[in-house]
This record gives structure tokens, sequence and C-alpha cells, in this order.
């Protein structure tokens, strides 16, 4: 006889008060290998008018393609200062910025290659629950036979995939639409 | 090569779902597209991992974090994070964050007309231990008015965060108060279909951890997604 679980709630309109203290917005300290990224972008609501004040968490591996954490059991390097844990606010017009590195491939179901990718929560008021989804990176050869990927309607799986913004090779464009027009794809597992 | 030791689903009716209209704001944010579903990956059963260090000694004490004690009634909430399988979640994140007893946040967008309090933040942290306890020592917050509908007020509540041992455990709620009559109004708990779901985010006096002259205690367990059998080594 399982325990039932807990409910989920809403983050509410006052979050920022908890997570603003520990905010990880810049994964890339000294000592951290890895190719840097600016990923940034706008939460996007129902109306197409920005989200004020959502929060996003983000998990990814290292360059090496392994995660800080003791179920990876992967024979890759860790690196002592690279948690890779993101925690970032949307500001008021719901613009966010992560500064991070490109993970490396990690493994998937089966032994088949995952592209490189960052896991993403998102909390707001107004959502019940928190919703899950996933960033890749543009023009990344691995991306054709990503296990997850394939799984997401063709004509969706481009809301997944971070734009190059013209201007820095290093600075990538992701906008989180939770309602609506080009609805970002969110997963459940 | 291992097999990704995988998480339960979540207790059938135990989640609310996105879209509850008399919660207002749920309507322009719910997606609309259903879910994709996907196999669970090393990268979701693993999530970040926290340190004793990273905790400050006072970080857990809601009432010392200031010059003087914040005003309101004095409590202790604790209580173990479990699966639901009923194991420990042990050395895991857990912070709160709550109105004062007045019903305020300290935060610049809360604009509800009641006091501020110098000697209150009202946002706590600490991690559990190896039996999956934790204990902060607050004050009990106030209800307090938000626009959803008209009279609209929030019962008294404290918002958790929890990591757990993977992003797949990730879960943010919040407790309540046994006996309230706001909670019967409130969108928020009556967003959750399930009765007995509905109860668990209610915590119970808790007399034995009481400390007297001191703090009346509550007791609030989180429970998180368990995970199936130990997968077989290739
Ligand atoms: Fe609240």
């Amino acid at each position: 006889m399982n325990e039932l679980t807990t409910a989920s709630q809403t983050v509410g309109p006052f979050v920022s008060i908890s997570f603003a203290p520990s905010l990880a917005g810049d994964l890339t300290v000294q000592g951290v290998s890895g190719k840097r990224v600016v990923l940034h972008g706008r939460v996007i609501d129902g109306d197409g008018a920005p989200v004020g004040h959502a929060a996003i968490e983000t998990w990814q591996a290292n360059a090496h393609g392994k995660y800080a954490h003791p179920e990876d059991f992967q024979e890759k390097p860790l690196e002592r200062e690279f948690r890779g844990f993101g925690r970032v606010m949307a500001d008021e017009r719901g613009a966010y910025r992560l500064v991070t590195i490109e993970p490396g491939c990690t493994p998937g179901p089966g032994g088949v290659l995952q592209a490189p990718h960052l896991v993403v929560v998102i909390f707001m008021r107004g959502l019940l629950k928190h919703l899950t989804t996933r960033v890749y990176f543009p023009d990344d050869t691995h991306n054709a036979e990503d296990p997850v990927l394939k799984l997401v309607p063709e004509e969706r799986r481009a809301t997944l995939i971070a734009r190059r913004v013209a201007t820095d090779a290093n600075e990538l464009e992701w906008n989180i639409v939770v309602q609506g027009k080009d609805e970002t794809v969110f997963f459940e597992y | 090569m291992h097999d990704v030791h995988s998480y339960r689903k979540p207790s059938p009716g135990s989640q609310p779902d996105y879209l509850y209209p008399p919660y207002k704001s749920t309507v322009k944010r719910a997606p609309v597209q259903p879910l994709v579903l996907v196999p669970q990956t090393l990268s979701e059963i693993t999530g970040p991992v926290f340190g004793r260090n990273e905790i400050a000694p006072l970080d857990h004490d809601l009432t010392r974090q200031h010059q003087s004690a914040p005003l309101g009634e004095r409590m202790i909430v604790n209580g173990r994070v479990l699966d639901d399988g009923g194991c420990p979640v042990a050395n895991t994140l857990v912070e709160i964050w709550q109105s004062n007893a007045a019903g305020r946040y300290r935060h610049a967008d809360d604009n509800h007309d009641a006091p501020l309090d110098p000697n209150f933040t009202g946002c706590g942290r600490t991690l559990t231990d190896d039996a999956g306890r934790y204990r902060f020592v607050t004050i009990k917050p106030g209800a307090y008015p938000w626009r959803n509908h008209h009279n609209a007020w929030r019962p008294p509540h404290i918002h958790f965060s929890v990591f757990g041992c993977g992003f797949l455990q990730r879960l943010v709620t919040q407790m309540y108060f046994p006996g309230d009559p706001l909670l019967a109004l409130d969108p928020m708990y009556t967003c959750i279909a399930d009765e007995r779901a509905r109860q668990r985010l209610i915590s119970s006096f808790d007399w034995e951890n009481t400390v007297p002259e001191f703090a009346i205690a509550y007791r609030f367990d989180i429970v998180l997604r368990g995970r199936d059998a130990t997968p077989m080594e290739k």
C-alpha cells in the first residue's frame, strides 16, 4: 500500500523572497570547462503577454556529459565547481537570463545518446504544478537522433531548440510559451 | 550499463490539473496542448545535491534572523519527507516562505494594508536528516486577501519547496492549519480532487514536539513520488 503523494501547489506571487537569496544565474565559475552560452528569453502566457516573476530552474550535465549526482555511474570526469543547477527569476517583463556551459551528450534509454540539453522546470503564480521541459542547442548534429526529441511531434520540436542570436555566437534565445500559439512542449514522466 | 531507476507516477487524484477556472490565473497559464509522455532518463532521475555547509545555523529559525523576535504566535513546524513507499528522503533541501503574523509578505508587490514586521523576513531553509526529518521555528502566518474573486482570502499557509533525490521528485506545495474555515472557500485547496489528498496539506497539532513554555508544534509530512523496484544491471 503506497502513501498518497503530497499535492503540488502554486508558488504564488511572492516566491522570489525565498528564491532570490539562492539564485544561480551564472554557472561558469572558474575551473568549469565547456563552451559558455548565454541563454535568455521571455516567459509568455496565453494572451501573448509576458509573465513577470516566474521562477525557472535548470539541471544539466557538465561538458563531459556527467551529472554531479550519485546515480550517475558513468566513468566521466566530475568538476567540483560545477553543480549543474541553475535558478533564475524572470523580471517584471517576463525576461530571464542564464549563463552556463553547453553540456555534453548523456546516455538515454537503451544506450542511445541524448543530445546536449538542459532539463527546465517553471514555476509561477497561476500554475498549480510546475511545468517540465527541455532546451536543446541549435545546429547540434545529435539533435536528429535524440530519443526524447524524436517523441515530440515534428511540427512542435522547434519550441525546444534555442535560437542563435546573430550578434553573438554565445548568445541563445529561448522563449517559454505556456499557452497558445507556439506553445512550448511540456513533458510528463 | 545501468538502467535508470525510474519513479512511479504520483498517486491518482492527488495532483491538481493545470486548468482550474475558479483560480482565475490558471485560465491563461495552463498549457492547452497535451503533455508529451517521455521516458525517464539519467537527466531527470538525477538532480541537485546540496551540502550541510550551504545552510547557515539560523536558516531554520525564522524567529532569530533579526535583532529582536518577530511579533506573532511562535510555532514549530516539523515533519518528515518520505517517498510514497514510506522511505525517508534524507539530506534533501527544504525551503519555506510565508507571510508575517499580520498576513503581509516582505515583498515589494505585496500591497495588502497590513504592517510589515522589521524582525521577520519569512524565509527558511534546512536539510532533512537521515530519517527524512526537518524542523523549523517560525511564527504563525496570517490570512491575507487576494483579488481572485469577491472577498477572497487565503487561509494561513506556509509555502514549501522540496528537491528530493532527483528532478522528478521536485515539489512545491503549501501547508495549512487544522480547522480553518477558509479552506473550503480557497481555490488553491479545492483544486485538489481527492479529499484525502486535500487532507495531506493540512498540518496536525503535534503535542509530542510542542516545547513547554516555548511554542506549539505542528506536524507536516511531505510524500514525494516513489520508485519502482530496482532495475537489474544489464
Ligand atoms: Fe502565500
